[in-house]
């Protein structure tokens, strides 16, 4: 029998500190009981001669120092894993909340997670079909990857992260396929739209869901990721199933994160998140990847919201510093009525190169799409400078540019959210609207590709 | 070794505190807790001590035991370092893989160098034979590029009583040594040496020859030495790991060793995947059989990631002393610095700027001074250690203090750039920003080997391309009407050498790799292209009428000339001439009355002013004079005399043939 101490010394924020404690190890999970009965989870951050410094997920509201009871468990932050897990729903500590009962645990695992062996990985190089022609032509998503979606308020991530959930899929394969979608501090109608949206394609039987909203504690928010990705592990790595993860919204993760650090007082880093931001952040977005040997892998989708629009903010940098690129929204497109709004030219996808080409998708894959790249940037240029001098100071050739890359935000960035393109679609229609420029400004394709597809 | 035991008192992260080491020193190596976990002193406090814990310390608790080891925190040196990969503190990953699965456990225990393994030593020096620290007294055949050189070690002198050529393990005796005091010393391959400590050697010497990589915008506009030091500063997404990627496959130096600090798991596994299958250029042998690969991936434990840094770097000064030319690469130090600032706030030392320890800038300093060009212990022997240092400021800000801190030290300076990186300008290295100061050492060389005036090519390209700079403010203001005809052509010599030039295709096999001779004939042609077109433009000729078309396009091609095949680059170089030759000579006519000489093919300026000097200054005149007379001028002998008079008449030919054709039509 573990015992039960009642010598909380004080309770700032959401910690407690416990002092004359025995025998608890850092990591440790323990149940504080408080004075009104209610049983609440917490973990140690700090353990120092005989003080403990816990943090309660659900907060300390209505705790007291007299009254409040902690027992140390003696194991860190477990959950349940489970086949069945798949179809259910459960709330950001993994406790089920869809009113099915528990699951039958196949295992428990501790959700911190261990690093994977750099050499026990294999690099992700096959291609993820997501129908969407500036993600799988530009910025090509695949296996194993972790890609971001950089937003902001008002945007519509949510829309494409659930359009990308229902059409993604590797080209001429039928395999176990399946999502884990965890919700960080979204509302209520964020995550309705997301499990409507599931059950209305039958996604829902081959998904699990961890939702933790916005009006439920905070603190919880900084295991939800953690219990998704264990459940991700355990399907991708025991179960061979291919698996998405979609993380929405890390921006309030890290909220959470500098919520914790600044009632430790600690020492703040830029905009006052902690030092070790970088450090926390990498062992979610790590836990993606494929394993030599193992059937199944992890494609990590994380989506956070840019502060104020600005990519340098410590959330997106240190975001874009660890994962495989980047999608990055545009509000000015999104204005121009352009959706998806995806702003090819900041956005990024590390892994392309590797994961296209003959074979893969096609041999004019990364020439067409380079074409595509320098003539939207040129077009740009053009469009800017035609802001201040005016339409007509263009020279012929700059007003050829600057109509391509109207036409390219309106009809090739722009599409149905339920259009999903083959990637020879998207390919095709690339060369399609090279037309519009003189053969001779076609520098990066190679003659015998434009005799080839441009028809 | 008498061992001390401690308790532990508290533990916050990777730091953890214990009290009862009594006589335990600062960066001594300690065993913490059940698992017997590698740790280090960082900081000592009458009783108590802290310690930076290599592995996650989750789990443990108050009251477990620290065992002293008495030693510091060192590496294994010796053969079978090539080709390994190992984690910050040199355990090798695919042991680790065997021996806690896909997934790192804590506690591994793997040994830096396997001890099982035999070499086929050579012994290189025999019996009574005398020998000091550094002396090679045999080798090993580590690999099919590396010869490993088995080195007296440092503070050793003596006469060779033992020595056997034979297999052997790492740990079995190979030689002895009898010291002046008369002490016999067993020598095995296996040496150690403590991570922080820098190797000794005999002298440095400044650098003086290039670290080639086959990346044009480095080896042409921003060198670096071997033994040189740069660093690499950018925002995420601007191509650092490429471009350090790039320098790993590509560099002329003999042995790289590659610090994957705080960085992608998937990046680390590229690079394994990829370099046993790419061939060294030099060599011809797998990549992979010279390179040494460090590992810290970013959810690896962040101490070992401050020790990784050290961890290659003395590898990497082992690897020199044995007289090779290595370069290291580390990606990234600002992780490095992270994890000093979050191991200084858990000490809760006073911080420095943005949080960082003010010891922040000497441990930079120290760090990169560990790179250089030096004369080894021993025998005759020339080594070098070129460091390559990423940088990763938040927000892409130079002002943050790791990049100011690196700056102070390096003389390399490849700034990337946000916005050349979103154009898909890769390398993304702003011509502008960027600078070696290695321009002046390396000249000598660049003259002698690479070709004649190359220090002024590269002077006159990054000139045109400053100019290009100001031109273009002057464009977004009042539009391009508004410049000359020479402003044009600059502008347009400016985008030929970013884009044929700077611009360059990691991933394309045909691109990846330019030879430095190559890039010498390539901005040759450019800047041939360039002043040819401007004096067409002084001769009175308008660029309208000019029609590059066919010889820009194959200036645009010439990144795919083969290795220092020269004929390519002549054949272009004389169809560059002919362009502004044939162009020039439609306005002949005009020309004359200007008492101007039309461009002659294959005659230089100087004849021209020659001829001009004596009064030969139509080709009507010239003609008149013909071969005898100008052959008697001083400077023109009678081989040009006689081309010059040749190349007059088959350009008279031209146009009346071109007359022909127009009366024709």
């Amino acid at each position: 029998m573990k015992k039960e101490y009642k010598t909380v010394r004080s309770i700032a924020g959401p910690l407690f500190y416990v002092e004359k404690v025995q025998d608890v190890a850092y990591g440790e999970i323990a149940r504080v009981r408080l004075p009104s009965g209610e049983d609440r989870l917490g973990q140690v951050l700090e353990v120092s001669d005989d003080v403990v410094l816990l943090q309660l997920f659900a907060g300390t509201a209505g705790a007291n120092l007299d009254n409040s009871a902690v027992k140390f468990l003696g194991k860190g932050l477990e959950l349940a894993v489970s086949s069945e897990m798949l179809g259910r729903v459960f709330d950001g500590l993994g406790n089920p909340i869809d009113g099915g009962g528990e699951v039958i645990a196949e295992d428990r695992k501790d959700v911190s997670g261990l690093a994977i062996n750099p050499y026990a990985r294999s690099y992700p190089d096959e291609f993820i079909q997501t129908g969407i022609s500036a993600i799988d032509a530009m910025n090509t998503l695949v296996r194993g990857q972790k890609l971001p979606v950089f937003s902001g308020s008002g945007l519509p991530h949510n829309q494409i992260t659930a359009q990308i959930a229902r059409q993604a899929a590797v080209r001429g394969k039928k395999e176990d396929f399946c999502v884990v979608f965890a919700a960080m501090g979204i509302t209520f109608e964020e995550a309705d739209f997301f499990r409507k949206d599931f059950e209305k394609t039958g996604a829902i039987e081959r998904s699990v869901m961890f939702l933790n909203l916005a009006d439920d504690p905070a603190i919880e928010r900084l295991a939800t990721p953690k219990m998704a990705l264990t459940a991700a592990e355990f399907l991708a790595f025991e179960k061979d199933y291919h698996v998405l993860v979609i993380m929405t919204n890390m921006t309030n993760y890290a909220e959470a994160l500098r919520e914790v650090s600044a009632a430790r007082k600690e020492i703040p880093g830029r905009r006052g998140y902690p030092g070790y931001m970088y450090t926390d952040l990498a062992s979610i977005y790590e836990r993606a990847g494929r394993i030599k040997d193992k059937k199944g892998s992890i494609t990590q989708i994380p989506v956070l919201t840019m502060p104020n629009d600005d990519k340098t903010h410590p959330i997106p940098d240190l975001t874009g510093y660890i994962t495989e690129g980047q999608i990055i929204l545009s509000r000015e497109l999104e204005h121009g009525g352009v959706y998806p709004p995806i702003d090819v030219l900041p956005s990024l996808s590390r892994l392309k190169e590797k994961g296209i080409g003959e074979g893969k998708t096609r041999d004019d894959h990364s020439a067409v799409t380079s074409q595509l790249f320098a003539a939207y940037a040129r077009g740009k240029q053009a469009k800017e400078l035609a802001v201040i001098l005016g339409e007509e100071a263009l020279s012929d050739e700059d007003k050829k540019f600057s109509k391509f890359a109207d036409e390219y935000e309106n009809s090739y960035v722009a599409q149905g959210e339920y259009e999903s393109r083959t990637i020879e679609e998207s390919l095709d229609l690339g060369w399609e609207l090279l037309k519009m420029l003189p053969r001779e400004e076609l520098k990066r394709v190679k003659d015998e590709q434009i005799d080839k597809y441009m028809k | 070794m008498s061992e001390t035991k401690g308790k532990i008192i508290k533990i916050s992260g990777p730091l953890v505190g214990a009290v009862g080491l009594k006589g335990v020193k600062m960066n001594e190596v300690v065993r913490v807790g059940k698992d017997s976990l590698i740790g280090e002193i960082v900081e000592l406090h009458g009783e108590k001590a802290s310690i930076q814990v290599y592995e996650e310390t989750g789990g443990i608790k108050p009251g477990e035991e620290v065992v002293t080891t008495g030693s510091s925190l060192s590496v294994q040196l010796g053969p079978g370092l090539i080709g390994s990969i190992f984690d910050g503190i040199q355990r090798p990953l695919d042991v680790v893989r065997n021996e806690t699965g896909d997934f790192i456990a804590r506690g591994a225990k793997a040994q830096g160098l396997d001890r099982k393994k035999k070499w086929d030593f050579k012994a290189s020096v025999k019996k009574g034979d005398k020998v000091s620290a550094g002396t090679v007294i045999g080798t090993v055949e580590e690999t099919p590029t590396v010869q490993h050189r088995v080195m007296v070690p440092p503070g050793l002198e003596g006469e060779i009583t033992v020595i056997e050529s034979g297999k052997f393990t790492v740990i079995d005796d190979v030689a002895e040594i009898k010291d002046s005091s008369g002490k016999t010393h067993k020598i095995q391959m296996l040496q150690e040496w403590p991570v922080r400590k820098k190797r000794p050697y005999l002298e440095k010497v400044p650098p003086e020859e290039p670290l080639i990589s086959g990346q044009r915008v480095i080896d042409t506009f921003f060198p670096i030495a071997k033994g040189g030091v740069a660093c690499i500063p950018g925002p995420f997404g601007s191509g650092k790991t490429i471009v350090q990627q790039q320098l790993a496959k590509w560099t002329d130096a003999e042995i790289v060793v590659y610090i994957g600090c705080g960085e992608r798991g998937n990046e680390m596994t590229d690079v394994l995947q990829e370099f046993p299958e790419l061939e060294d250029p030099y060599s011809g042998e797998p990549l992979i059989k010279r390179t040494v690969l460090i590992a810290n991936t970013s959810n690896m434990p962040v101490a070992a990631r401050e020790a990784s840094i050290y961890t290659g770097t003395t590898i990497a000064e082992y690897l020199r002393d044995m007289g090779y030319k290595v370069a290291l690469m580390a990606d990234s130090t600002s992780r490095w610095a992270e994890a000093l600032r979050e191991m200084s706030g858990r000490l809760e030392e006073m911080p420095g700027e943005e949080g960082y320890p003010a010891y922040l800038a000497s441990r930079v300093a120290e760090f990169y001074e560990r790179g250089g060009r030096v004369k080894c212990l021993g025998a005759d022997r020339e080594g070098s250690l070129s460091i390559i240092g990423a940088v990763s400021p938040p927000g892409g800000d130079l002002s943050d203090p790791m990049v100011k801190n690196t700056l102070r030290v390096v003389k390399v300076f490849w700034g990337l750039d946000d916005d050349l990186s979103s154009q898909r300008h890769f390398p993304a290295i702003h011509w502008l920003r960027s600078y070696s100061l290695y321009g002046d050492a390396l000249r000598d060389y660049y003259e002698k080997e690479v070709g004649e005036g190359f220090s002024d090519l590269r002077k006159q390209a990054m000139g045109i391309l400053q100019k290009e700079e100001s031109l273009e403010e002057i464009v977004r203001l009042v539009g391009e009407e508004s410049l000359s005809d020479k402003d044009r052509q600059v502008l347009d010599t400016a985008k030929m050498i970013r884009e044929d030039f700077l611009q360059q295709h990691a991933f394309d096999p045909d691109e990846t790799f330019t030879h430095i001779k190559n890039q010498y004939r390539m901005i040759s042609a450019i800047m041939k292209y360039h002043s040819r077109a401007l004096e067409y433009i002084e001769a009175g000729n308008t660029l309208a009428d000019l029609k590059p078309g066919k010889v820009k396009e194959k200036i645009a091609r010439m990144k795919f000339y083969e290795d220092e095949k020269t004929e390519d680059f002549d054949k272009l170089d004389k169809e560059i001439e002919k362009l502004f030759a044939s162009s020039s000579s439609e306005d002949d006519i005009t020309d004359a009355e200007d008492e101007k000489l039309p461009a002659i093919e294959g005659i230089g300026e100087k004849t021209e002013r020659l001829l001009i000097e004596k009064g030969y200054d139509s080709p009507e005149k010239i003609k008149k004079a013909g071969v005898e007379t100008l052959a008697e001028i001083d400077g023109i002998g009678e081989k040009t005399a006689q081309k010059i008079i040749e190349q007059l008449g088959k350009k008279s030919a031209d146009k009346k043939q071109a007359e022909r054709k127009k009366d024709s039509q």
